[in-house]
């Protein structure tokens, strides 16, 4: 094996980079993770001395979302170099080996790597009919959930459907589909990017994160890291300023839309949603849903299918909104109860889901924070 | 006989599981199953039909815009919203910048590895591979020194012992026929691509937010506000900026993938004899080319049977039915019989092995994919559909490029029949599509200098606006095909809601009468070098790009009691 810093800067150098843009890529990272610029050098040596890690990717009830995102990585050819980084010894979307091959691969990485791999989990897992909701090779997602996940150094849950469960399981949930934490009871060092799909600047930083500091983030209650979901979209809202100011989108296209003002009235989550979309975009910082003139939905929260819909009915029980001392209000309407917040959409059937047959769950039922804890120095 | 499962069939969306059995060197039998379902209709009732589409989006990821598509023109349908000529022009950009996108990735990143021989390429000469390029495109990477330099980066890589996706495939399998040098420019080309389509679908953060799951879409328009005088609003600075994208996304189909597509194709023609399927092909029309109610569509609807291109029958709504009579489902008035989405009935009813399995019971049910049927006859839907189409409706330029690329391959149009020939019509629908980008986008821009700045019909925002009952269709042609939803609301709510989705026409399993669905059909005759190596089966399945999270779905939410749902 070359040693790791020969081989790392003559990749980089294949690839165009030179060390003088890595560094800066790093230093991108460094901000992504909050920390100070000067961190950026020992992110770099980190990279570089690094073996590659194993990773193997799992799907299970998902839409693929999560994957077009990785394949979205910011930054292109360092973003690849960070990819290179680890060997995705399996990933059915991507891998050239198909059937019997591909679930030897598997086989293969769980067990020569045990206890080393990373595993990250894309897509919910069903509970319902024996498993046979998802089926992959003939065998159910649930098992190989529990053999790949239960041996993995760590497990990476991608996406609100690994999260939370995400859309299979918004009400009445058909298929008993859970998130890991709750279909993997037990799961060692599991770290959840939610968000639908998660953005992969957030798992590129985790990673980075990871080989750097040898250590997973700290995370909120929901096990998601700090420097991703610390604070809530409104406190770091390009619109914020509107809100203060009392100035609303009123209807789709009128002077208030065109100009940016707030999208609160049109049924925007924001002010309950904790991701750091404001502040990394998407798409290599092209643009963000707000920032196109779209409420958020609050893609990264539990149960948002049935939290946060109606999507268009902006947010209840916030009186007089446009003060910003009311902004504790909102993050007291985030801890309502999920009966309460079901009542008040008047999805009937919604409540069937919690009284019978669900399975368990071991999510709470809100974020113990509020909007601009988390972070030190709190919102502006 | 032998039995050849591919079960995880790798390089799709989706869980896909192909059963077949194989005999004298061919497939004599195929069995298609989608082994993965979620219930996404379920979810749907009760709901604002005007949030249906951010939960339809999610069926798929892949095709992220497809079923928010789908979706809003069903729902505007049943209220009668009336989107506004920018609305259209912004749904168009959308629809195009995905269907390019997606075809250039399933070429290079899900297609590819099934022609071309990444070990191969580390015996180029890549002198010898700088000719080939510079023969057939003026593509500028092209330099003896560039294909020596992937060349020693895919060697260093293979040199390090971690394969990862590469590893344990079938590298060095007879049936690659590329010389050295072809195999080392598509690996160079692959990797392009990757960075490519990162760039090119900034046009959909631009118009939507973010991709995947562009964020933009809205029951009567679009909530993408344009004005060239604002900030945050849509301005000549976003159309100088997907103009841009555009020019380089053109770029690199026409330099680098026809190239490819033709010097590829070139090396297997015999591939224009297999994988032909049922040969009748189901195409809704897509791209309005005005406003109001039934436009010109850019690419023409209609029907073709049996091969037979000198007549297109004008497409049917009516003709359109489901069967369940092999998928894991239940019909109350019995399984023989197929349902208009309208009339719809679902139960989710497994009755399939209980897993771990190592067959699956092909003569009962088999798959959560139900067998749509087009007047009793299972029907091929896509590029291929959409291309035959056009080019039998006299389309002008799908006319001229399918002529072209006929021409270059020295194939009659009989060689369209085949996996090859859906390989080749996804190529020609790209290349006709990136170019015809630009007029939208000029739409656009004219539409912003004459002050035309309305982006949605507000006035049937409000549910107390829509009729206390009504229903509608939402037809669409996603990158794999014909999609249609059909919604019907009651007191502002959804009351029921279905989708009839391409790769559920393709995928499908055998219907009451026993006849296969195209993946079954096409996969009959494949030849098979090597039973534990089914590299030739995945060309054919992977021809059609399945898209197997969107092919499952629960039809009917409507006769079906909550409380019957089943959770462990």
């Amino acid at each position: 094996m070359t040693a790791p810093s020969n081989w790392f800067l003559e990749e980089l150098e294949r690839r165009g980079v030179s060390r003088r843009e890595f560094m800066g890529f790093c230093g991108v990272m460094a901000s992504a993770l909050a920390l100070p610029k000067s961190v950026g050098a020992s992110i770099a040596a980190a990279i570089q001395k690094t073996e590659k890690p194993v990773l193997v990717w799992l799907e299970f009830q998902d839409c693929c979302g999560n994957t077009e995102s990785f394949l979205r990585a910011s930054r292109p050819t360092v973003a690849e170099i960070v990819l290179d980084t680890l060997s995705v010894d399996y990933h059915e979307t991507i891998m050239a080996a198909a059937g019997a091959q591909a679930r030897a691969n598997l086989e293969k990485a769980v067990k020569d790597h045990k206890g080393k791999y990373i595993a990250v989990v894309e897509g919910s897992i069903p509970t319902g009919e024996g498993g046979a909701y998802c089926t992959i090779g003939g065998r159910s997602a649930i098992s190989i959930a529990r053999d790949v996940c239960g041996d993995a150094m760590a497990t990476i849950a991608m996406g609100t459907c690994a999260t939370f469960g995400g859309l299979p399981a918004a009400a009445p949930n058909p298929t008993g589909a859970l998130g890991v934490a709750d279909a993997v009871p037990g799961v060692r060092n599991l770290i959840n990017l939610s968000a639908c799909p998660a953005n992969v600047e957030n798992l590129t930083a985790l990673v980075v994160y990871y080989l750097t500091f040898k250590n997973l983030p700290p995370t909120d209650a929901y096990r998601r890291p700090l420097f991703a979901y610390g604070k809530a979209i409104h406190d770091n809202c390009e619109r914020r300023a509107h809100y203060d100011a009392g100035q609303y989108v009123e209807a789709w296209g009128d002077d208030g839309h065109r100009t940016g003002y707030c999208l609160y009235k049109m049924g925007c989550k924001g002010p309950v949603t904790f991701q750091n979309c404001p502040n990394v975009r998407w798409n290599e910082g092209t643009n963000w849903p707000i920032g196109c003139g779209h409420p958020c939905i609050g893609c990264a929260e539990p149960d948002f299918w049935d939290k946060m819909t109606p999507f268009y009915r902006h947010l209840s029980g916030i009186p007089g909104f446009g003060v910003q001392s009311n902004i504790d209000k909102i993050g007291a309407w985030a801890t309502v109860g999920v009966g309460a917040a079901f009542a008040a959409h008047g999805v009937v059937s919604l409540a069937k889901r919690w009284k019978a047959g669900q399975p368990p769950r071991h999510l709470p039922d809100a974020p113990d924070k509020k909007p601009g804890e988390g972070e030190k120095g709190g919102r502006s | 006989m032998t039995l050849v499962v591919v079960d995880p069939v790798t390089r799709i969306e989706g869980h896909l599981r192909i059963e077949t059995e194989v005999d004298g060197g061919k497939v004599q039998d195929a069995w298609s199953s989608a082994t993965m379902f979620r219930g996404v209709e379920l979810i749907l009732k009760g709901r604002d039909p005007r949030d249906a589409w951010a939960f339809t989006q999610r069926i798929c990821g892949v095709c992220t815009t497809v079923h928010a598509i789908a979706s809003i023109r069903a729902v505007e349908n049943a209220i009668g919203a009336t989107p506004p000529p920018n609305a259209r022009l912004l749904r168009n950009l959308i629809i195009s910048a995905q269907c390019v996108q997606d075809h250039v990735v399933h070429f290079y990143h899900l297609h590819a590895l099934d022609w071309v021989d990444i070990v191969s390429a580390l015996s180029a000469d890549p002198a010898k591979t700088s000719a080939l390029a510079q023969s057939i495109s003026d593509w500028p990477l092209s330099s003896t020194t560039y294909f020596a330099g992937i060349q020693q980066r895919v060697k260093a890589f293979v040199e390090r012992g971690q394969l990862g996706p590469f590893a344990n495939a079938y590298w060095g399998h007879p049936a690659y026929r590329l010389p050295a040098e072809a195999n080392l420019m598509a690996v160079a080309h692959y990797l392009e691509a990757l960075d490519w389509q990162r760039e090119f679908i900034k046009i959909h953060a631009i118009l939507g937010g973010k991709n995947p799951h562009l964020q933009s879409f809205l029951v009567g328009g679009m909530a993408t506000p344009i004005d060239p005088d604002r900030q945050a609003s849509l301005n000549a600075g976003s159309i100088a900026q997907m103009q841009e994208l555009i020019k380089k996304g053109r770029d690199f189909v026409t330099k680098v993938y026809i190239p490819d597509l033709l010097a590829i194709a070139s090396f297997y023609k015999d591939w224009a004899g297999y994988g032909a399927g049922v040969g009748n092909y189901l195409v809704y029309g897509e791209y309005p080319e005005a406003d109001g109610p039934n436009p010109a569509l850019f690419l023409p609807p209609g029907v073709i049977h049996k091969r037979d291109l000198s007549k297109v029958e004008p497409f049917d709504p009516s003709k359109i039915t489901e069967q369940v009579k092999h998928s894991w489902y239940e019909y109350e008035g019995g399984d023989d019989k197929g349902l208009h989405p309208f009339q719809g009935e679902t139960k989710p009813k497994y009755t399939g092995p209980k897993p771990p399995y190592e067959r699956l019971e092909t003569g009962a049910k088999y798959s959560w994919l139900k067998s749509p049927r087009y007047d009793g006859e299972p029907m091929e839907v896509g590029p291929l559909a959409r291309m035959l189409v056009a080019y039998a409706s006299g389309q002008p330029r799908v006319k001229e490029l399918v002529g072209v690329v006929l021409g270059k391959l020295g194939v009659g149009p009989e060689a369209l029949f085949s996996t090859l020939g859906r390989v080749a019509a996804r190529g020609i629908e790209t290349q006709v599509l990136v170019e015809k980008m630009d007029d939208w986008l000029n739409g656009l821009a004219a539409n912003m200098a004459k002050r035309e700045l309305r982006i949605a019909d507000n006035s049937k925002w409000e549910p107390s606006t829509w009729p206390r009952e009504c229903s509608g269709a939402g037809f669409h042609e996603a990158p794999r095909g014909a999609l249609g939803h059909w919604v019907h609301i009651r007191d502002g709510q959804i009351a029921n809601y279905q989708c009839v989705v391409p790769s559920t026409w393709n995928a499908g399993p055998r219907d009451a009468s026993g006849k296969r669905g195209p993946y079954e059909e096409a996969l009959l005759g494949t030849p098979i070098h090597d039973p534990t190596q089914p590299l030739e089966i995945l060309r054919t399945v992977h021809s059609f790009d399945p898209c197997i999270a969107c092919g499952v779905h629960v039809v009917d939410a409507q006769k079906r009691e909550l409380a019957q749902v089943r959770v462990l």
